[in-house]
């Protein structure tokens, strides 16, 4: 799909059918969405939905005009142009025989990443971090062959300034 | 005060003013219908679920008030769906209430269960699953409120078995409040103080009204408006009535693929563009790219997701209409009319010229046959445009639309958005029912009747004088005309000749049939199908091949149009 990444913030009224209700607004209406994770904010009743799409910006302005009409949706924060921090948490699962774990442990190191299992052919490791910067470590892990990956899409939050 | 389920639905109903509600009862709602009896409301048993929702929203479209219906689970829920899409698509207001089974049956595949808040997600403004007896007070409030306030629209409440036949104390909520939900009536002054400074200046203005003024009850600002600043007024298909249409004037008619040369011409050429309660549908724009490529356009709404959504807009206004444009009434009055209204008199003449080049035509005078445009303009003739009309979809629709002049707001009722063959009549007896002293006729094709026919029944058991006047071509006449311009006369199943006598149909269930074959019975039968008491079906006998004209292909510029 064509145009920017945008990054929203969504908060909805935390019940049952209310992320059924974003996902079907974007399907019925044709949008893209690229990632999405949701969890119950500090607020009970409130969940915070983080949601990359990608679109131009007419696009993008009746995404979030569409999503604000949703009666559950509290609020729709776009932090794109914004100030942030954004991180995706990844659990990858990594080939290491004994030629190679050398050579992941010191990956593991550089990217700072964790490794939270291990067995006699493989290290699984913990990394949250930004897209640039997982692409990047799934290239160095390439090479010895990852296993399995799972991901959990971004989320964000606005940077306080000083 | 402890009330059971199916009391609080009642009582609910009662405490937001509902006096009439249309039905259907079936196992998950039976317990509705026992409480009913001691509660004073009145319930027109309909014969298929979807003649509920449309009778609802026909009640709401000419009253201005919630339509209520009331369907069972799964099959009776399903029905209801093309209802509910279509009162979706036209903003009308409605509550849909719908029986579930038992929450300790749901998702187990149980007799008549069916996801209804699954389905009916897409084409409702809200939709509640009721899941815990303490919360169905306050979800039925909630429900009104969603559906009347902001843009209105369609809620559906669906209520499992043992939530209708379970106690709990009846608290009488007065008011709601949403935190997530609050709709923007008031317009941006500077805004609007910026719409006047373009009211000023234009030399070529026009207003185009949607069904958002209707709505809005705001076509009296509408016409103050247009009055005082002498400006031109065309509408949507959803927007007729919202402007005067016997105003010779200033109204230049429809709007669109099956608008008025006029109206037509003087959109691409105007140099400003109120656009007042419009949504922009295809049908009215053609090409985007040239739709008012002149104007500077203006956009009042209530809903910010219509803003931009079709056709990029200069000055957006988000708002209700009738206080939009009462504020712009307000500052249009203290300026001095020779200053707001500056000569429009070329523009008028202009507009004039091209009403008297290309006005709406037929030809009845030298046709052996019934023109189907005659007999609406008689229809008009003969009820002094006084009738509350609603339409089926199609031909009948368009002409119904293009030669019965609207001069009230909600005389109008038809499926605009949508396109629901089988609105009209159910329609109809509910608007009816909101007004039983006054003329109502649905006007129908023999393909459209055919769809909900069976409300026949509940207009006869109801004693409801509905007129139904068909415009019967033997053809889906809308699909053969298309067929006829752009798929070279290939009439691929759009034949209807085997139709059912609709006069011994009438009789059969019980209402009263004529039936005119000849261009010189048409006043007669008219006339008495309006005078004989009770539901009437008159049948016209038309000229098969008659097409909509004006009309604008799909896609293609509004100012292409074909003329005859």
């Amino acid at each position: 799909m064509n145009g920017d990444k945008s990054i929203l913030s969504i908060l909805v009224d935390n019940e049952p059918g209310v992320l059924s209700r974003i996902t079907g607004l974007f399907s019925g209406r044709g949008y893209n969405i690229e990632s999405l994770s949701v969890a119950e904010t500090m607020e009970p009743g409130i969940s915070r939905i983080t949601m990359i799409t990608r679109g131009d910006k007419p696009i993008v302005e009746q995404i979030k005009k569409q999503l604000n009409k949703l009666i559950n949706v509290i609020k729709v924060l776009d932090f794109t142009e914004q100030r942030h921090v954004l991180r995706e948490l990844a659990l990858i699962k990594v080939h290491a025989r004994s030629e190679n774990r050398a050579e992941v442990l010191r990956i593991v190191d550089i990217f700072r990443c964790k490794i939270v299992d291990s067995g006699p052919e493989h290290y699984t490791l913990e990394v949250a971090a930004d897209e640039d910067k997982l692409s990047a470590l799934l290239n160095m892990l390439q090479p010895m062959g990852i296993k399995e990956i799972a991901r959990t899409g971004s989320i964000a939050l606005v940077r306080e300034m000083h | 005060m402890e009330l059971t389920g199916a009391q609080i639905l009642w009582q609910s109903l009662k405490d937001e003013g509902v006096d009439t509600v249309f039905g259907y009862p079936g196992g998950a709602v039976i317990d509705f219908y026992d409480a009913l009896v001691n509660y004073d409301i009145r319930h027109i048993l309909v014969r298929h679920e979807q003649g509920a929702v449309h009778a609802a929203d026909g009640y709401a479209r000419a009253s201005g008030k919630v339509g209520v219906c009331v369907a069972t689970s799964g099959p009776g829920a399903t029905n209801t769906v093309t209802g509910i899409a279509t009162a979706y698509m036209d903003s009308i207001p409605m509550v849909v209430i719908t029986g579930q089974v038992p929450t300790s049956l749901i998702g187990n595949d149980a007799f008549q269960e069916v996801d209804i808040v699954g389905i009916t997600r897409p084409c409702t403004k809200h939709n509640y699953l009721v899941k815990d007896i303490t919360k169905l007070e306050r979800i039925i409030k909630e429900a009104f409120y969603i559906a009347r306030s902001g843009r209105p629209g369609p809620v559906l409440v669906d209520i499992p078995k043992d939530v209708t036949n379970s106690r709990t104390l009846y608290k009488g909520i007065k008011d709601i409040q949403m935190e997530s939900y609050n709709p923007t009536y008031y317009p941006n002054t500077k805004q609007v103080a910026k719409v006047v400074g373009l009211i000023k200046q234009a030399k070529k203005p026009i207003i185009f009204a949607g069904g958002g003024v209707v709505l809005s009850k705001g076509s009296e600002a509408l016409t103050h408006l247009a009055r005082r600043a002498n400006i031109p007024v065309t509408a949507s298909l959803m927007g007729l009535g919202a402007f005067p249409g016997t105003d010779e004037k200033l109204w230049l008619g429809m709007l669109g693929m099956h608008g008025t040369y006029r109206a037509n011409m003087a959109i691409s050429d105007c140099d400003l563009m109120l656009a007042i309660g419009v949504r922009f549908d295809d049908r009215v724009t053609g090409k985007t790219d040239e739709f008012a490529n002149q104007a500077t356009i203006v956009h009042v709404d209530i809903d910010p997701t219509s803003i931009h959504k079709n056709v990029t807009v200069d000055v957006p206004v988000v708002g209700d209409c009738r206080l939009t444009l009462e504020a712009l009434n307000q500052l249009l009055d203290a300026e001095d009319p020779e200053e707001i209204g500056p000569e429009r008199r070329e523009w008028l003449g202009q507009i004039q010229k091209w009403k008297d080049t290309n006005p709406l035509k037929y030809d009845q005078q030298n046709c052996e046959t019934i023109k189907p445009q005659y007999v609406v303009e008689k229809l008009f003739e003969i009820t002094k445009g006084d009738a509350i009309i609603s339409t089926e979809v199609g031909q009948n629709q368009m002409w119904a639309a293009q030669y019965y002049h609207f001069s009230k707001p909600n005389q109008w009722l038809t499926s605009g958005g949508l396109g629901t063959m089988g609105y009209g009549f159910p329609a109809a007896i509910g608007a009816q029912m909101a007004f039983p002293d006054k003329l109502v006729v649905d006007v129908a094709g023999d393909g459209s009747i055919q769809m909900n026919i069976q409300e026949m029944a509940t207009a006869v058991q109801n004693k409801l004088p509905v007129k139904i006047v068909i415009l019967n071509n033997q053809y889906l006449g809308m699909v053969r005309q298309w067929q006829e311009l752009f798929y070279k006369k290939n009439y691929s199943q759009t034949d209807m000749t085997h139709a059912p006598d609709f006069v011994k149909l009438a009789e059969a269930y019980g209402a009263a049939g004529f039936r005119a074959t000849r261009p010189d019975e048409v006043e007669a039968v008219l006339k008495k199908g309006i005078e004989t008491p009770g539901p009437v079906i008159m049948e016209f006998m038309v000229s098969r091949e008659e097409c909509v004209y004006p009309m604008v292909p799909a896609g293609a510029p509004i100012t292409n149009m074909l003329l005859v």
